[in-house]
Formats: C-alpha cells, sequence, structure tokens
C-alpha cells in the first residue's frame, strides 16, 4: 500500500462545558490504513471525527495530519474530506456539479469540471448520471456519488462517518466491499466511523474500541475479535457469553476462576492484561458462541460448562442452542452445520466444552448494552 | 336529506364568503369602464375606456407611481438584507437569547405605522441636526427617510418568510461546503443564497407590495416625493372619480396575472420534475421529454386566456369610440333635467297662484316681503343667480328653478313645504 498521509491524535481531550465527550485519546493512524472508530452512539466518535477534519478544536493535546500540528487551521485548509452520516449533498446542483464542487472553488473551467466529474462518476460506477439530481438518485448512488466528490477534492485523508448507516442491509454489504476497494485504489488514508462492528471488521486495518470518550483498544480486527483488553471490547464487538468469577489461581498466561453457578473455568488471560491480573479479582470470562461443542464424555470439569436448554433455532449455516446462563443472560452456543444431524436438547441438561485458547480473561468492568 | 341541506348550507356559505372578497373589487372594476362622471354600476351609461386614458394623463398619479416603485426597489433591498441577517443571526445566537431576539425582532410588526412613521422622522432628523447637515441633505431625503422607515417593519416580515425556509436548512452543507475548500463567504453564496433563493423572491415580493400600499408611515416621512397611495389619498378627498377605479381595475389585474403566471410555473415545474422521476437513466441522457406547456396545467391556460382577453380589450379600446353614446346619454340626462323643470315649474305656478289668493285674503295692507327670497344665505344657492339667465325657460326671474340638480337645491324647495 502506498504510503498516505498518516494522522496522530496526542492526548486529545475535548470538553463541552462539563461534559468530557472525548478523554484523552491517543492514536497513530498510519498512512495509507483504513482506520475505524468503533463504538455506540454517543461514545465520542464523531467529535474525534469533527476535531480531526477542523470543526471542532480540542480542549487539550494535538491533532497532527502528517506530522503538522493543526490547531488553528479551519476544515476549508485541512488535507481532509469528510463524508457525512447524510452525505450532505447540495440538493440544487447537479450530480456532476456536486462531485466537482472543489474545483469550482479554485475556479476551474467547466469543461474540466465536466472532464473530471465523468472520470470519478466511471470510477464510482455511475456513467453518464451527472445531470441528474441527487433527490433522482438512489440511497446507495448517493453514497457513490459523495464519496467521489470527497475524492475529487483530493484529500490526503478521507474520513467518513457512518455514510452506511441509512442504506439496507443488501447495500451496506455490497458497499463495504466497493469502500475498501477505493481505499486500496486511492491509496489515502480512510477514518472510519461506526457502531456496526461488521461494517468495521471486515473493512479496517485497525480498528479503535470507543466507549463513553475513552478508548479501550487500538488493535486490527482479529486481535480485537479474539484477544479483547476489556469486557465492553469484547462484549461490543461481536457475540459474546460472559461468565463472571472471581479469580482462584494464575498460570502464567491462564487462570482459573470460580463462577457461582458452573464451578471452577480455566481461561486465558488477554495479552494486554497478563501479569495484571492477581487472585482474588473479580473478572468477566468470554467465550464466543462458536467457541462451544458439545461436550465428549472424558472432557475435563474446568474446561465444561453445564446448562439447561431453552430453546434451539436452526440458522441454516449454524444451529443454535440457547441454555440458561447466569445473572439472567442465556448462554448461545453456535454449532457448524456440517452434515451431522441436530437432536432436540429443549429442556436437557447438557455439557458444552471449550478450549482455554477461546476463553479470554479480562477484568470485570461494563459491558455493552444489548 | 340533511346532508344534502349541509352541503346547500356549505354552497351558500362558500358564495357568501366570496362575495364578501371579491365583491368590492368586481364592483370597482365595473365601474371603470362605465362613462359616468360619478364612479357607479348602476344605471349603466355607456362602456368607455376614458377613464384609463384620464389616469394616464394625472401627472400626480403617475408621480406618486413613479415614486412608489422607487421606493418600493429600495425596501425591497433594505429589507430582504436586514431580514435575512436577522434570520441568520437567529440560528447562529446562543439558544437561551433566542426567544428573547426573536420577541425583539419581531416588535416592530406590533408597533403602529404612525408611531414608527413619527419616530423615524424624528430619529433622522435628530442625526441630520447632530451631523450638521441642512434641511436638504440625504438624511432628510422623502425617499431616503420612506425606505428606511418602511424598513424598519417591513423586514420583520421578510425576516419571518426567511426563517421558515432557514428552518429546513441542513447546516452540514455548509460544513460540507468549507470542507471541500470553499471560504465562508464561498459557502455563502455558492450553497446558502441559492437555497434561500426561493424564500428571498417570496420576502421581496412581500416587501414590495407591503411598501407599495403603505399609508401610514409613509405619511410622516414621504417630504417632497408622494407615493402613489398618498397621491390617491389626497385625490380622493375632493371626490373620487371613476379613474381611480381604473387604477384599481390595473391593479387587480396585474397582481391576478402575476399570480397566474406562478402558479403557472410551479406547476410546470412540477410536472418536469415528475416527468424526470418516471423517466428512464437513457431517456434522460438523451434527450429530456417535456410535458407539452399545458398538459394538466390549468393555471398556464389561464394565463393564456388572460393574455388574449388583455390584447382584445386594448384592440377594442383603442378602436372603440363611445362619443355617439356619450352623447345620446347627455342628450337623454337633458330631456329627463328639462322634464323635471317643466314640471317644478307647474307646480311653482300653481303654488303662487295660491299664495296669491290667501294674500288677497288677508289684504293688501300687509306688505311683507316674497319669501321666496327670504333665504339666509341672500339667494347664493339659487341657482338662478349662477348665470341661469341665459335660459330663455326661465320667464320668471326670481324663484326659478332649473339646472342639473332639479331644483333640490333651490332653499325655496325647503321653504314652501
Amino acid at each position: 500500500m502506498s504510503a498516505g498521509v498518516g494522522v496522530d491524535l496526542e492526548n486529545l481531550w475535548i470538553r463541552f462545558g462539563d461534559f468530557v465527550a472525548v478523554r484523552d485519546a491517543n492514536v497513530n493512524i498510519n498512512g495509507g490504513d483504513f482506520f475505524s472508530f468503533l463504538g455506540p452512539s454517543g461514545c465520542g466518535k464523531t467529535t474525534i471525527l469533527r476535531a480531526v477534519s477542523g470543526f471542532l478544536d480540542p480542549s487539550e493535546g494535538k491533532v497532527l495530519i502528517g506530522g503538522n500540528d493543526m490547531r488553528g487551521i479551519g476544515p476549508n485548509k485541512r488535507p481532509t474530506a469528510l463524508i457525512f452520516q447524510n452525505l450532505a449533498l447540495f440538493p440544487l446542483m447537479k450530480v456532476w456539479e456536486n462531485i466537482t464542487f472543489s474545483m469550482e472553488i479554485k475556479g476551474a473551467s467547466a469543461r474540466e469540471r465536466r472532464k473530471r466529474a465523468d472520470e470519478l462518476l466511471d470510477m464510482i460506477a455511475l456513467p453518464g448520471q451527472g445531470d441528474k439530481l441527487p433527490s433522482e438518485l438512489s440511497g446507495g448512488q448517493r453514497q457513490r456519488v459523495a464519496i467521489a466528490r470527497a475524492l475529487c477534492a483530493e484529500p490526503d485523508v478521507l474520513l467518513l462517518d457512518e455514510p452506511l448507516s441509512a442504506l439496507d442491509l443488501k447495500l451496506r454489504q455490497h458497499m463495504r466491499t466497493e469502500l475498501r476497494e477505493i481505499q486500496q485504489r486511492v491509496g489515502i488514508t480512510f477514518i472510519y466511523i461506526t457502531h456496526d462492528q461488521g461494517e468495521a471488521l471486515t473493512m479496517s486495518d485497525n480498528i479503535a474500541v470507543m466507549r463513553a470518550g475513552v478508548i479501550d483498544q487500538i488493535a486490527d480486527g482479529k486481535t480485537i475479535y479474539n484477544d479483547p483488553n476489556t469486557a465492553f471490547a469484547a462484549s461490543f464487538v461481536g457475540e459474546n457469553n460472559v461468565f463472571r468469577g472471581k479469580i482462584r489461581r494464575v498460570m502464567g498466561t491462564e487462570a482459573v476462576i470460580s463462577t457461582n453457578r458452573t464451578g471452577d473455568l480455566v481461561a486465558r488471560i488477554s495479552t494486554a492484561n497478563q501479569g495484571k491480573m492477581r487472585e482474588g479479582d473479580e473478572a468477566m470470562m468470554f467465550v464466543r458462541p462458536e467457541a462451544f461443542a458439545i461436550a465428549s464424555d472424558d472432557a475435563p470439569g474446568d474446561h465444561c460448562v453445564t446448562a439447561r436448554v431453552k430453546h434451539e433455532e436452526f440458522e441454516g449455516n449454524v444451529f443454535n442452542i440457547f441454555t440458561e446462563g447466569d445473572g439472567g443472560k442465556e448462554i448461545k452456543v453456535s454449532l457448524p452445520n456440517v452434515g451431522q444431524s441436530f437432536e432436540d436438547h429443549t429442556g436437557q441438561t447438557i455439557r458444552l466444552e471449550y478450549e482455554t485458547r477461546n476463553a479470554v480473561l479480562v477484568p470485570a468492568g461494563e459491558l455493552a448494552a444489548e | 336529506m340533511n346532508l344534502s341541506f349541509l352541503r346547500i348550507s356549505i354552497w351558500v356559505y362558500l358564495a357568501i364568503f366570496f362575495l364578501y372578497l371579491l365583491g368590492p373589487l368586481v364592483i370597482m372594476s365595473v365601474t371603470a369602464f362605465n362613462s359616468s362622471a360619478f364612479p357607479r354600476m348602476t344605471p349603466w351609461e355607456c362602456l368607455t375606456f376614458q377613464w384609463f386614458g384620464e389616469l394616464f394623463q394625472d401627472q400626480r398619479i403617475l408621480n406618486g407611481i413613479k415614486n412608489s416603485l422607487i421606493i418600493g426597489a429600495g425596501t425591497v433591498v433594505l429589507s430582504v438584507a436586514m431580514g435575512l441577517a436577522g434570520a441568520l443571526m437567529l440560528t447562529q445566537i446562543w439558544p437561551k437569547l433566542r426567544a428573547t431576539y426573536y420577541t425583539i425582532i419581531i416588535a416592530p410588526i406590533l408597533i403602529p405605522g404612525v408611531v414608527l412613521g413619527i419616530s423615524t422622522l424624528v430619529f433622522w432628523d435628530r442625526i441630520n441636526r447632530m451631523l450638521g447637515l441642512g434641511a436638504d441633505s440625504v438624511l432628510s431625503n422623502g425617499i431616503f427617510l420612506t425606505v428606511i422607515g418602511q424598513s424598519t417593519f417591513i423586514a420583520s416580515y421578510c425576516m419571518l418568510v426567511l426563517v421558515a425556509r432557514l428552518q429546513r436548512y441542513d447546516v452540514a452543507l455548509t460544513e460540507a461546503a468549507l470542507d471541500l475548500g470553499a471560504t465562508h463567504a464561498q459557502a455563502f453564496r455558492k450553497i446558502l443564497l441559492p437555497f434561500m433563493r426561493p424564500a428571498i423572491a417570496s420576502a421581496a415580493v412581500l416587501a414590495f407590495l407591503a411598501s407599495f400600499e403603505n399609508y401610514n408611515t409613509t405619511t410622516f416621512t414621504f417630504g417632497e416625493y408622494p407615493t402613489l397611495t398618498i397621491e390617491l389619498a389626497q385625490k380622493v378627498r375632493y371626490g373620487i372619480t371613476p379613474s381611480i377605479s381604473a387604477l384599481a381595475f390595473i391593479i387587480v389585474a396585474l397582481t391576478v396575472f402575476f399570480a397566474l403566471l406562478n402558479e403557472a410555473k410551479l406547476k410546470r415545474q412540477e410536472l418536469v420534475a415528475a416527468a424526470r422521476k418516471n423517466a428512464t437513466v437513457e431517456e434522460l441522457a438523451g434527450k429530456i421529454k417535456l410535458p407539452s406547456f399545458f398538459a394538466g396545467n390549468v393555471a398556464a391556460l389561464l394565463v393564456v386566456v388572460f393574455g388574449v382577453a388583455t390584447i382584445t380589450v386594448v384592440g377594442t379600446a383603442t378602436a372603440y369610440n363611445p362619443a355617439q353614446c356619450i352623447a345620446n346619454v347627455k342628450e337623454q340626462k337633458q330631456l329627463e333635467a328639462e322634464q323635471r323643470i317643466q314640471e317644478l315649474r307647474k307646480q311653482r305656478e300653481e303654488r303662487r297662484k295660491q299664495r296669491e289668493a290667501e294674500e288677497a285674503e288677508q289684504g293688501g295692507a300687509q306688505s311683507m316681503p316674497k319669501p321666496s327670497n327670504n333665504s339666509g344665505f341672500g339667494n347664493v344657492f339659487a341657482p338662478n343667480t349662477l348665470g341661469g339667465g341665459d335660459e330663455e325657460s326661465s320667464s320668471e326671474p326670481q324663484p326659478s328653478t332649473n339646472g342639473g340638480f332639479g331644483g333640490a337645491f333651490d332653499p325655496n324647495s325647503l321653504k314652501t313645504d
């Protein structure tokens, strides 16, 4: 990937009166990366984006783009282009005028603009649609026009504020791949804001998981999914089953916790928390639904969970079993459909086993709201 | 049955309502074409266009229209600019202050125009004196004062219109423009202003009409530049003529015409938009198939009908000569008047005879002055004194009754009852 312009946030604080929207954010975004901020609504991710694009001044700390401090530089002077959540296409301008607005500002002739617009329309697979008004396009087409408009300004960094949230599921999935392709083609840094973990995981090189103004973890998608730092990151990204307990024994990178309901269980301490967790600490163990299997008879007890099956459902590619878990939360188990026969377990008590590497232990903390 | 009664009463109500709204206008318009010297619909005398001719020869009216147009244009520019600034301010201001700000900026609408007129006059006179300028400076110029005075409250109207549109504006559009490298001025000119254009047009029309019809503020500030309303008011003080009806008719016709034109344009845009939406990409890329101008557009049809009617009327007006008709009416009137005179004379003759008989009874000793000449006005109102002498029909010199008033103003006729 070509080396684009990197963005760094250094000790960034943003306050609105007494409310702290962003608390001491430190992020290094490499040039040419597709970087996502992932978090529930109201966690401060849009605030960070506005600080990078220049609509908001940080209360403390710095925003660096390509190593240059951006303090006091307005949004129209920054090498960034923002794609708004509602796209903010100019409703009275035709598509081609929209796309080449940044050229009009610089005084380019109509002929030049037209030519560039046609190139970009080809790139976003909307050839010949330049003379339409934005209101005459479908949601996905508008989306692509917004991208073309931003790219036309030739920014070093493209900022995207939940641009897919207004689209239906099919289109959203299609646009994911398309966005990723465009990013790889133009090779500039993309900073993407989303509350959809699927979008973040499929597109990003790196993801920052945010919760209430704090960045919990910055890592690539696989790491975040498999080795979360906090209970929030573990529960927000993907589906997860939580088991609460006290640490009974720490053995290097593994530990045993005692739970009220299912006894002692062994788990792997997540990488960031290794060496920090002590005996007697409150902890949470997370096991993904797909990491469970129906236990074989000789499975050791500290890898097994016994639970009563409440109901089951067949989803096609997976077979879901819901059992009673602790704290009223049910445990979900997803067995892949690979040709075995699924017998009905409803009402029965079954033993589920997991591998230690698939059970992640983090300090007890706030979980993501369902 | 009950339902049909309800329906009928609704129609009756509607008829009364529209009669109430439009009746005066219709009657006024009709009087503009009646040759009667006093604006009236009945009795219908002759179709005439003379009042229009008279109107366009009246220098004061023409001058009033000119001043009204100049002041209207000035007011439009000033009020729309101030209204837009006020509206933008309202969206920018600190939310807690917004209600207060709104109240203050709306207040001029609630203040009587007379007060605004006087205060404008006093205020600018004070400024004028503070700057040590003479009575002929710009600050005491009638046009300047009227524009300023009218704009104080018309700007508030404009602001209301503009705020309504501005509330639908997405601030993200301005942000997007800034983000794409535009300066604030460019974002304003290229994004916000085009968005506001329809509202600005409405506000401008509103401002112009408000300025055009304003009387009570203008009456204090007009100085040497009387507007049309001022001129009309002064003219009406000395009696109303059908040429004022003619002016009213022109204004009504112009208003209806532009309203229809606007409606036709809107309808057309709607149709075009609908056509574009239905069209496929290929059609749009090729040639846009516009609906024919009139398809489903009643307003457009009416505009054309209106235009044709205007041309017809103007054509008729230039060719038509009502002189013969007017002459006929005059003759008719004269005949009627003469007939009345004859009747009155007959009555008078009889009364005189009666009186003479009474006098004869009482005896000639009392020499009373003749009662007919006893008027306190020294007979000035007797039409005879105003050169009625050339009428050969007045065989008697004293209490004769003739002239167009049919003796109504003759004090004698009151006395003798």
